[in-house]
């Protein structure tokens, strides 16, 4: 397969799983809120949702303070921020059509649908009129194009590709917001059993769409076994343990060598990282220190991706100079 | 809805010989559609113009936003060519084709035709589609002319006249393809009613003919599209030929040269590539000999080319023959190197370098078509009868600066075909693009683009200028 069709399918997987983290994280939000009236007057109550991208210093210096419609803005329609929903759909639709020949053809027209409603006339009207619907509808649009993917795409190389994008995002995604709300709602944990503490939790359950199979394993909602489930479940499919694992069976489908074999950068780079999550308990994690965990993995997960472009995008000739193909990471 | 009312007026009519008189080829058509349903037509098209929405059939608009496509407008209405008329269109456009490549081959190696005299060596030699670099070459075969479109309109009289050869990357047989897909869905009952020659197997003879331009040695054999990216106009057509040969679709990134062969770099190293059918301009090939610009080519192709390893369609050069300029030679070189007669004509034309020639096109531009020798897409050209004199005056000032550059044709009353208009049907003209692949044999697609002016009266069909699409119909046998 070409590197760029390669790298093309990986990354419109990774922008379509950017785009439906970001409409659930927003999503989730505004329900919360509607169950705690005396957050929705605090002014920093839509911080957390800048705060997990790391990326303060753009909104500061661009949109301004932590209002609703800012942060909303920030997060959907601001075109000169390239993780927005709008960047993301329009990157992830010029990945789609550059290998229109790959895909199925109604793949493309879905993933052009879901372009039009958000990048159309009228979108931002809809999405402050009914905010709800809107990003419900985000949300939806992107499963729909995951499931018709995986009945009608051969699932052979370019299928493997787009596995490897999709796990790696997921994972990176829920580490990010799970370091992020950890820290927010853990000052209150001596109220643990109080309202207000639990209808956090549940949104942050919520926000990585887990808290119905949550309840199915633990019941109670206690901060702990929210952190063991979004890390160490093996059967949720956004837990890091999952998308990791996940990751490393597409990496090895893709390179023909038999599972477990360890010959290069990349496969040594998931079987450490699969290491780690393996052979790691909740409790020890908690004493190194939850950040401190999910610090180490995100990086591993950089690593990761940088070895995959170096080794399945960017190969060149010794004679060609240096010239960078990346996306944004 | 049906033909009663329909008025053929004064122009030369393909479905009317006057009004209430079918031609004989079209009158089974016709009296197919009068017996439908007041709204079965109406509701026929709807259905058409869904499929291709959701087949995303598109073109590009240059100028337009980044990323904006656009449906090619499509009428329902089948353009018909009757058995004999085909016969005749199918024999000239072959005899143009087989004399041009003898040209091309000539001027870039013996150029017996300017040192014969019937070509003005410095007239030829001065077009910008001349490629130095290419003289002295052969390509694989002697063939430059893989793929060419030729462009052909009807007269008053009917007669079947070359308006201009596409010898460089020819577009449009996407919407061929397409047309006759939506309408074998939506009108299954017409085409049962009429023998019509199938056009399904282009892709096929395309992938052979560039499979001949590779020594059968080789047994599998890499072939690649190379495309300037998505931001191309007729990007649908190559992402859909691509997907129908199953060959590769590459961009310039895609490829790179290593000790004179062209590899493309796929996730498992670097791959060969035996031939590709490129559908960028000679210009932006390769910015080691070409234009140092170009980011869409490939450093170091035509070194790649000229040492025989890797086939390139159409070569390098082929531009020559399509120069609007040199075109009105082009009886004079079917007669040198084929002994024979065109059996399709010219549209007469005035060339703008010749002063005597130059001055008459001046003199009666309100009555004139002028054109430049290079553009393509209905770009940068004037339509006498209806231009301003504004345009007029700028036009003149152009022809002055750059003579080389024009010429003008008399403008030609394009034949009509009918068109649905709301709710009946109206005249409209139409011009035809047969496409033509030139592999072991030469081989014309039957029927090719018929491309309609939507808007009244309008004589220009390009897409970007307003002009639909129809699926044409050559018949395989006439009614007697």
């Amino acid at each position: 397969m070409l590197s760029r069709v390669a790298n093309s399918l990986y990354w419109m997987n990774r922008y379509l799983e950017r785009i439906e983290n970001t409409a659930r994280l927003i999503e989730s939000q505004l329900h919360m809120l509607l169950d705690l009236p005396s957050m929705r007057k605090d002014p920093n109550a839509w911080k957390p949702l800048v705060d997990i991208t790391g990326d303060n210093q753009y909104f500061t210096e661009n949109i301004g303070r932590y209002k609703r419609e800012e942060v909303i803005f920030f997060h959907t329609f601001d075109r000169n921020y390239p993780h927005s929903i709008i960047s993301c759909v329009i990157a992830a639709r010029e990945n789609a059509r550059s290998v229109r020949e790959i895909i199925s053809s109604e793949m493309w027209e879905k993933i052009n649908n879901l372009y039009l409603s958000v990048a159309g006339p009228g979108a931002s009207l809809k999405a402050s009129k009914n905010p709800h619907k809107f990003y419900y509808d985000i949300k939806m649009a992107c499963h729909l194009i995951l499931g018709i993917a995986y009945s009608t795409m051969a699932h052979g190389e370019a299928w493997h590709f787009s596995e490897l994008g999709r796990f790696l995002e997921r994972a990176d995604k829920t580490s990010r917001i799970l370091d992020v709300k950890y820290f927010i709602i853990l000052p209150r944990i001596d109220f643990v059993g109080s309202s207000l503490d639990s209808v956090q939790w549940t949104a942050l359950l919520k926000s990585i769409s887990s808290l119905e199979m949550y309840r199915k394993r633990f019941n109670l909602i206690s901060s702990k076994n929210i952190v063991d489930f979004l890390i160490f479940d093996r059967e949720f499919p956004r837990s890091i343990l999952y998308c990791i694992r996940h990751a490393e069976r597409a990496y090895f489908n893709i390179n023909g060598t038999p599972f477990g074999v360890y010959d290069n950068d990349l496969a040594r780079q998931f079987g450490k990282l699969m290491g780690k999550l393996n052979y790691s308990h909740i409790d020890e994690v908690m004493a190194i220190g939850l950040h401190q965990f999910l610090d180490e993995i995100q990086s591993d997960l950089n690593d990761v991706g940088e070895t995959i472009h170096d080794n399945f995008f960017a190969n060149k000739p010794v004679s060609e100079l240096n010239q960078s193909g990346a996306q944004i990471q | 809805m049906h033909f009663d009312t329909y008025n053929p007026e004064h122009f030369y009519d393909e479905y009317f010989l006057e009004s209430g008189r079918p031609r004989p080829e079209v009158e089974k058509l016709i009296n197919k559609i009068n017996s439908f349903a007041k709204s079965e037509l109406a509701n026929q098209r709807r259905a058409a113009n869904a499929a291709f929405k959701q087949m995303g059939i598109t073109f590009g608009v240059y100028g337009d936003n980044k990323g904006l496509e656009k449906i090619f407008p499509f009428d329902i209405v089948p353009r018909i060519i009757n058995a004999r008329d085909w016969n005749l269109i199918e024999r000239g456009v072959k005899q143009r084709v087989h004399a041009l490549n003898q040209f091309i081959q000539d001027v870039y190696n013996d150029q017996r035709i300017l040192k014969d005299g019937i070509l003005p060596k410095e007239f030829i030699l001065s077009s910008v589609a001349y490629r130095k670099e290419c003289v002295g070459l052969t390509p694989p075969k002697n063939i430059w002319c893989h793929v060419s479109g030729i462009d052909l309109v009807r007269d008053h009289d009917g007669q079947f006249y070359v308006l201009e050869d596409n010898l460089r990357c020819p577009s449009g047989v996407s919407y061929v393809l397409g047309n006759r897909r939506v309408m074998k869905q939506t009108l299954p009952a017409v085409f049962e009613a009429l023998p019509i020659r199938p056009v399904e197997d282009y892709a096929g003879r395309l992938a052979e003919t560039l499979r001949n331009l590779i020594p059968e040695s080789i047994l599998k054999p890499n072939i690649g599209i190379l495309t300037p990216g998505i931001y191309n106009s007729a990007y649908f057509e190559h992402s859909f030929l691509a997907q129908q040969m199953g060959e590769e679709l590459v961009e310039g990134q895609d490829l790179v040269v290593m000790d004179g062969f062209v590899y493309m770099r796929t996730t498992q190293g670097f791959e060969r590539v035996h031939a590709i059918y490129r559908r960028i301009d000679d210009e932006y090939l390769d910015p080691t000999v070409f234009n140092p610009d170009s980011l869409l080519g490939v450093p170091g192709i035509m070194g790649s080319y000229r040492e025989g390893k890797v086939a390139l369609a159409n070569a390098p050069g082929a531009g020559i023959a399509d120069d609007k300029a040199i075109y009105s030679f082009v009886p004079k070189i079917i007669k040198y190197y084929t002994g024979e007669d065109a059996i399709l004509q010219n549209v007469p034309t005035y060339v703008c370098e010749d002063e005597k020639q130059r001055q008459h096109v001046i003199d009666n531009i309100e009555k004139f078509v002028v054109k430049t020798a290079h553009g393509s897409g209905g770009y940068g050209m004037l339509i006498g009868p209806f231009s301003t004199r504004k345009e007029q005056k700028a036009m003149i000032d152009n022809i002055l600066r750059e003579p080389r550059n024009y010429i003008g044709q008399p403008v030609i009353q394009l034949s009509r075909v009918p068109v649905m208009v709301m709710d009946h049907f109206e005249g409209r003209h139409v011009d035809l693009r047969p496409y033509v692949l030139y592999g072991e044999d030469i081989y014309v697609l039957p029927g090719g683009l018929t491309r309609v002016a939507l808007k009244k009266n309008s004589l220009v069909v390009n897409s970007s200028q307003g002009g639909g699409s129809k699926d044409t119909w050559v018949l395989a046998e006439d009614v007697t």
